[in-house]
């Protein structure tokens, strides 16, 4: 017996009969991730514009300490929120932990300093070709920071899937704040990890499959995105 | 089309100026005046400072040594629009790239839709406003980035090497565009080291040589007797 061709074709099944176990875990994935890189968003995308066209102390410092932090581990992020949301933490008054709200908050932590340090550098590049011209034509820096935010936007969407495909596939930082919670907190890179060591790997692989489906989608999203700006916006 | 409406920014008197970056002495010992409703031709090798100036002119500079006064004021006001080289345009269309501009300037939208139409149709391009302004050609987007300048309502323009980068056509299309505007009151302000240009366009002359304004005369008088050698030496240029 083919343990890895028979698994396959089980969750081959899973996927294509939209097993509902499979399409509850799916659901609450992307609804954690979208509603975490549309936070994470609304903060590292206005930092990395006032990083790039602003003129303030200890922005350098800063740019390099955006930079370390996108590597941040996420079971250390995880750990961070576990310890700030747990009973005796600081905000462990609110009682979000082991909820998908606590998931979104520490996948926000984990993607914020991505999207603010990617964006930081396509705005700078930006910065530096259109600075005489929006200085000339009296753009103020709050101003230039918008406009050169909505010029590259094209090149942003793409950091923000960037930000969304890291946020989905991570693995720590969830399963330490969410607990993996069978049908309140598993999401689909917990569950492959749960149901991997417990040997059931049809649900596992299924999953695997959805989220490599994912990234392949959003892979394309950003090409066909950058293509049809190119055309349509030179 | 409207003239360019009279505003307080002239003369433009440059006294004792220097700037330097990066220790290179990039201009020094300026003393410059631009009058109202000339058509000045800042002239000079690469190198010699004719973009540093208009930079400076325009107040995007501001200079080490020496002060610069619009109108007897000491800041920069509005009324002023720069020209470069290369068109710097914003990726949406010609139309909304002018009206960028004039809700800059606080332009109404009535009064902008109105100069929009106005500026497009002075650079030949009333067909391509919806147009997005990148995917329009090198030549097109000058335009575009004259008739921008132009709907504001300049007092002053500033043209940095407007048509280097562009074929003879294009050039001449350029040219009669900064004419139409002088002829409408607007100050011109352009540098180029295109010897042809200076003669087609200038009132007056500033000769620029490593760094140093070494002459301002009119026109006429620059070409027919440069005061100075090397002025002479660049003019002597043009026939070897």
């Amino acid at each position: 017996m083919n343990t890895f061709s028979d698994s396959l074709t089980v969750a081959a099944g899973l996927v294509t009969h939209l097993d509902p176990k499979l399409l509850a875990i799916v659901e609450l994935s992307l609804r954690v991730s979208l509603t975490a890189t549309l936070l994470a968003a609304c903060i590292g995308l206005p930092l990395g514009a006032a990083i790039a066209v602003g003129r303030f102390p200890g922005r350098q410092t800063l740019t390099v300490l955006l930079n370390a932090m996108m590597g941040l581990p996420p079971v250390v992020v995880g750990l961070v929120v576990y310890l700030l949301l747990s009973r005796a933490g600081p905000l462990g008054v609110l009682g979000i932990l082991f909820t998908p709200t606590a998931m979104i908050i520490a996948q926000t932590i984990l993607i914020t300093p991505i999207i603010a340090a990617l964006s930081r550098q396509i705005v700078a590049d930006a910065w530096s070709e259109y600075r005489e011209q929006l200085t000339s034509l009296g753009a103020g820096t709050m101003r230039a920071g918008l406009t050169l935010l909505w010029d590259t936007r094209f090149s942003l969407a793409t950091v923000l899937l960037a930000g969304f495909g890291r946020a989905i596939a991570e693995v720590g930082a969830v399963m330490i704040v969410g607990g993996n919670i069978d049908g309140v907190t598993r999401v689909m890179t917990t569950t492959i990890a749960l149901e991997t060591s417990k040997g059931d790997l049809p649900l596992a692989l299924a999953l695997g499959l959805v989220l490599i489906a994912i990234v392949l989608l959003l892979n394309a999203a950003a090409q066909w995105t950058r293509e049809w700006a190119r055309v349509l916006y030179g | 089309m409207a003239d360019a409406p009279a505003r307080t920014g002239l003369p433009i008197i440059c006294a004792g100026v220097a700037i330097a970056r990066d220790a290179t002495l990039l201009l020094a010992g300026v003393d410059l005046t631009i009058a109202r409703g000339a058509c000045t031709l800042v002239l000079g090798a690469n190198g010699a400072g004719k973009s540093t100036l208009l930079r400076l002119l325009h107040g995007l500079l501001v200079p080490n040594v020496g002060t610069i006064a619009w109108g007897g004021a000491p800041q920069r006001p509005p009324g002023q629009a720069m020209v470069f080289q290369r068109a710097v345009l914003l990726r949406r269309s010609a139309a909304a790239n002018i009206r960028y501009a004039l809700k800059l300037a606080r332009v109404s939208e009535t009064e902008a839709d109105v100069r929009i139409d106005d500026a497009l149709a002075e650079v030949g391009l009333p067909h391509l406003g919806h147009r997005s302004a990148r995917t329009l050609s090198g030549g097109e987007q000058q335009r575009l980035a004259l008739a921008r300048a132009w709907a504001l309502r300049p007092e002053v323009l500033f043209l940095d090497e407007p048509t280097a980068s562009l074929d003879p056509r294009a050039t001449r299309a350029v040219e009669d565009i900064v004419r139409g505007i002088h002829a409408r009151g607007t100050t011109i302000v352009m540098s180029t080291h295109n010897l042809a240009q200076a003669r087609r366009l200038a009132d007056d002359i500033v000769f620029l040589h490593e760094g140093r304004l070494t002459e301002q005369s009119p026109a006429s008088i620059f070409f027919q007797s440069p005061r100075t050698p090397e002025a002479a030496a660049f003019l002597e240029g043009e026939r070897l």
